[in-house]
This record gives C-alpha cells, structure tokens and sequence, in this order.
C-alpha cells in the first residue's frame, strides 16, 4: 500500500495494490471468463488440462530441466568456462528447431502428411540430424582455432604483450576453479546468516 | 576435473539444497545465472510487445478472412458473440493479401518461440516468490500470469502443432486457437499495462549499446532491486548479455531460414528445410503446392471421372447440369492468383483458365448482381467441402471456376475437373472438386 502514496502519474498507481489496477485485472477477466466458457465448451477437461498443463509442463519440466543439463554439461568439461558456449550455442539452436519442427523430424503423421502434400515425410529426420551435426561441427572447429590462435599468442616471445597473457591466464585460472566468485556480487556468497 | 555432473549440480546449488529453501531470498537462490535481471528481461518484452500484437491482428484477419457471418458453413465457432464484433467482409483486392498476412503470422509466431523462450526463462525465479500469495491482489495477479503463460504456451503449441497437421489438442484448432487467443490477449494486455512503466524506467538504466560492447568476463550482475529477478548468489559469468541476446537471435534468424521459404516460393521454397511446404511435389503446370490430395480426401476415379457433371441453381428453381465438354466451351477467361493456405504457405501466382463466377451465375439467372454462392465440393467426407462466398468474391472477374492451370488441364490433386479460385480468399475456400453452385444458397 505504501505505493500507493507516493503516486503522482496516473499509470504509475497501478503499482502495488491501487484501485484502477483491480478494476483492470477484473475486466480482463471478464474477457477472460466470456472466452472460457466458449472455449472449455467442448472437452473442457482436456483444454484446462493443456491449458495450464502448458504452463506448468514448461515452468517445471522442460525449464528445470535444460537449466540442470547445462549445469551437467559444465561440470563435465574440462574447461567449462571456455567451452560451455561451444555446446550451449549449438545445443539451443539444435533444440528451437527440433522444439518447433518436432512433429515432422520425430514423423508423428507421416501417412496425414504425405496424403495431404503429395510430398515424402522421411526426409526432416536426416535434414535435422545434418543440421545438428553441422552446428556442433563448426562451434568445435570455431574451439579449435580459438584454442590454437591462444597457444600461438601464449608462446614465449610471441606477439602480443603482457596484457593479453595476463588476461589469458585468469581465466584459466577461472576454468579450473570452475565456482569462480563473481567480481561484484550485490552479497556475500553466503547470504544472510541462517540457524 | 572428472567429478560427476551430479555432484556438480549439488555443487552449484550450495547450500540452498542442503535444507529446504526457507526465505524468499532463499528460493531465489536456486537460480544463479547473473544475466538474469530487469534489463535483459525488458528486452525479451519489448520485441514480444511489438511480435505478439501482429500475430494477434494477423490472427483476428485471418479469422475474418474465412467469412464466418456469410453462413454457418464458413462458422467454425458459432457461439463467437461479442467476439466477431470486428467482422468485415474480406476483400479480393489486393489477391496476395491472405498469402501476406498468414505468412506473416505463421512464420514470424514461429520465429518468436526462442523469444518466449528467453523471457520465460528470465523471469523463473518469481514463480519461486515466497510467500506465494501476498494479498487478494496479488492472488489476482498470479492468476492473471497464469492465464498469460498458459495462454501464450497454448497458442504458439496449438499453432505449430496444427501447421504440421498433428491434431492432438483437444477438439477442433479453430474454436482452440481463437478463444485462446482472447484469454492471451485478456491477461497480456494486464501484464503490460503493469509492467510498462518498470520496463521504460529499465530500458532506460542500461544503455544498450554499451552493454552489446561488453564481454563476458566484464559482465556484472544487474544491481539486486524490487523485481526479485536477480540471484542472490549469482554464479561466475559464462556468457555475456550480449552473447545472450545474440543466441536467442541466432535461433529465431535459424528458425526464419528453415521456415520462411514457404511461404516465399520459388527458388527460395528449398530453403525451408524443416518446414512441411519446403518442396515442390512435382514438375510441370501442375507441379506447385498441393493441401489435399484426392486420397486423403477420399475422391475416386469415377467422382471425377466422364459421369462428373457440374449442377448449377439459381433464382426460383434454376438448374442446369454442364458437363465438362459444355464448360470448356463456355467462354473463358484468365487470372494470375495464388493459393494460400491458413498454415501459412503459400504458391506465387498461378496462371488459371476458367469460366467467371458471375457468367455462371447468370446461366443460372442472375443476370446482374449476383448474389453470394454455396460451392460444394464432391468430397465426401473432410472439412471445407462446402463453403459460401460472398457476392464481393463472385462480381469479381477474376474469381473463376477453373479448369486449366498454367496451361495444362487441372490435374486430380489441384480439383480436376473443375475448381475454384478467388483472389485474396484462403486456401479451403478455394473448394476443388466442384459438384454443385447454388447461387443465393446459403446452406
């Protein structure tokens, strides 16, 4: 309710727990509830269920779960730090094709989809599957230059002075610490003092 | 160096999970990128506030296209109400309008999924807030996301679900995506009208050229603030935000390669890799893009065979049955129209030959002024076999019953031996297979 008080512009009083911001969350649903009950006319069991199912088959499913293959991934590296993106970048890109174009590549309606486009359904599969391989291929060639133009600098009386080896040389120390503190945390690692 | 990637996610949980989270601050711990912030949020939300409201007026266009006031066979959702308030009667001018608008909708709701994704992604920790309901208002609230998330996964799912012809929600794609889309839009406009003011303010406190120059081991986490967006604990940084942002834009410019051809053709068409009209079925005048076949639609050899006739009524009891021989000899006329379907794609013009609608309406006794006309296809079983067009589509010269296709009879899969075409109208009001016209019928 404090926000309340310290409004001055219109808008700004849909902060916290003003009047017009309940008036607005009733309208809406009253659209909401106008389009529901046509919606959830038919099988209203099975549209609530995908409905919310959506929400919480991506909020507690599919999120947690690449959040903790990429934490898996990073331990597994020997150098995380420096080779995490090089999985990451192609992985993602490889998983938004495969998380849009799912239905085709996996072949779930081969016979609907050949009778209705007069077109052979076998073909998404490899052509993914060669996308993939061609992503992962070039983000470990990508490595393998970033990795040999550093040894290349790295060499004793190479080019490129102190600061660059300096730079070099934390963040390998960072990879093998692989916990690294961040520079300027806004607290403690620890946070705040627990029984 | 070789310790298991389980032991490293209890690792890198820390002490969060060796007993259950119990504060607020807590919960939010779990999750430690320290990219996540007000900022990076704000600009995942302002690309989806300047995609999600085309994908909605494409949409409601798209419904509007398909004519569902003309008759109840046009009407997928019948108990619409105050919902078809817009409603107008869809053009035929310009005739690539549905190509662009349904291209535009489609393609770019497809390219948008990384985005969704990214802002999801972004804002976690608050499903995590605790206590999880604070006041009435705040219960409001959380409903309301609710019903936005839900709504958002729902729409973009069913929509990409039904472009690959893979029918598993539950019940029929129009009345779904269409009233789910007025529950999206209910609780989208509430989080916006919100969250607008935080995310100027924020889009304000970063400058975003700055942040595209900085790398990532200069990356910092955004200053903790009321939003509870960023870690307590963030981990050490892996990625910058200009990596970040860079990797959610690479996969929707992935997704825009892999799909926009389709909707493009020509030489372009083969770029769609993954997409479902990414080829051509065939060579020759016939050999452009193809909704039904004659076999997933059930039409026989003798449907479309020397017994086809076509029967045209009209005013106060008008019949006339025209064999294909007497159509031919009807006079012909010519028009470059594309076919465009509600999956988004789309053929470039095509060169048909056939007879006007409005001639055929005058064989049947509407000399001037024709009236709309029930076209009703020879298939037997499908939806869109019959539809209703509108007198606007029937005065228009171009719109034809076509018997020829750049320069070839129609062949079986494109409705020999007679269809229709019409400029700017969707595809599947594009019956094939024609069997019978009832000009002024409604059903």
């Amino acid at each position: 309710m404090r926000f309340l008080g310290r409004s001055r512009v219109g808008l700004r009083r849909l902060d916290g727990e003003s009047p017009l911001r309940l008036v607005l969350l009733l309208c809406s649903f009253a659209l909401t509830g106008y389009a529901g009950v046509r919606l959830l006319s038919g099988d209203w069991f099975g549209i609530a269920l995908w409905f919310v199912g959506a929400a919480v088959l991506h909020d507690l499913v599919l999120l947690p779960l690449y959040a903790l293959a990429d934490r898996a991934v990073a331990a597994v590296l020997p150098a995380p730090a420096r080779w995490i993106n090089h999985v990451r970048v192609p992985a993602f890109l490889s998983g938004v094709l495969l998380l849009v174009w799912f239905p085709l590549i996996l072949g779930r309606q081969e016979r609907r989809y050949e009778n209705a486009t007069g077109l052979s359904a076998d073909v998404f599969w490899p052509r993914w599957l060669l996308i993939t391989a061609v992503l992962f291929g070039a983000s470990a060639l990508w490595l393998v230059i970033r990795a040999a133009i550093r040894g290349w600098r790295r060499r004793p009386g190479a080019r490129g002075g102190a600061p660059e080896a300096a730079s070099a040389a934390s963040a390998d120390s960072a990879d093998s610490a692989g916990e690294r503190k961040p520079p300027a945390g806004p607290a403690g690692p620890a946070g705040p003092s627990r029984s | 160096m070789a310790s298991s990637p389980l032991a490293a996610v209890r690792r890198s949980y820390g002490h969060a999970m060796s007993h259950p989270p119990r504060t607020d601050r807590d919960r939010r711990a779990l999750w430690r990128s320290p990219l996540r912030g007000p900022w990076l949020t704000s600009v995942f939300g302002l690309i989806l506030l300047f995609g999600i409201p085309v994908l909605f007026v494409t949409g409601l266009l798209s419904y509007a296209a398909y004519n569902p006031d003309l008759s109840p066979v046009n009407d997928k959702t019948p108990d619409k109400g105050l919902l078809g308030f817009y409603l107008f009667s869809w053009p035929t001018d310009p005739s690539w309008l549905y190509r662009v608008t349904q291209g535009v909708h489609v393609t770019l709701g497809v390219v948008l999924v990384p985005v969704l994704l990214a802002k999801l992604w972004s804002v976690i920790p608050k499903l995590f807030a605790w206590p999880p309901v604070r006041s009435l208002g705040h219960a409001l609230e959380r409903l309301s996301l609710l019903l936005l998330v839900g709504g958002g996964l729902f729409e973009f799912a069913t929509g990409v679900l039904n472009v690959q012809l893979d029918y598993v929600f539950p019940g029929s794609f129009y009345p779904l995506h269409f009233y789910g889309a007025w529950i999206f839009m209910a609780a989208l406009v509430v989080h916006v009208a919100l969250r607008i003011p935080l995310m100027v303010r924020t889009l304000r406190s970063r400058e975003l050229r700055a942040e595209l120059r900085t790398r990532t081991a200069d990356t910092r986490p955004e200053p903790p603030d009321e939003t509870g967006l960023v870690s307590p604990r963030p981990a050490a940084p892996t990625m910058s935000r200009r990596g970040a942002l860079a990797m959610v834009g690479t996969g929707s410019f992935a997704l825009l390669v892999v799909t926009a051809g389709q909707s493009i053709g020509g030489p372009l068409r083969t770029s769609a890799l993954l997409a479902p009209h990414g080829r051509e079925p065939g060579r020759g005048p016939n050999g452009f893009q193809i909704n039904k076949t004659t076999v997933a639609v059930g039409i026989r050899a003798r449907d479309i065979g020397p017994d086809w006739r076509l029967v045209v009524r009209g005013a106060a009891g008008h019949e006339t049955v025209l064999t294909r021989e007497r159509l031919l000899r009807l006079e012909h006329h010519g028009a470059a129209l594309p076919i465009a379907c509600v999956e988004g794609w789309s053929t470039p013009d095509q060169r048909w030959e056939g007879v006007r609608l409005a001639d055929l309406a005058a064989l049947a006794g509407h000399a001037d002024r024709p009236p709309r006309v029930l076209v009703e296809s020879v298939q037997r079983h499908g939806s869109f076999r019959s539809v209703v067009l509108s007198e606007h589509q029937v005065r228009d010269p171009r719109s034809l019953l076509a018997l020829r296709v750049n320069g070839a009879d129609l062949s079986p899969d494109h409705g020999y031996p007679a269809r229709v075409i019409v400029p700017g109208a969707p595809g599947v009001h594009n019956t094939k297979w024609v069997g019978r016209l009832t000009f002024g019928g409604t059903v």
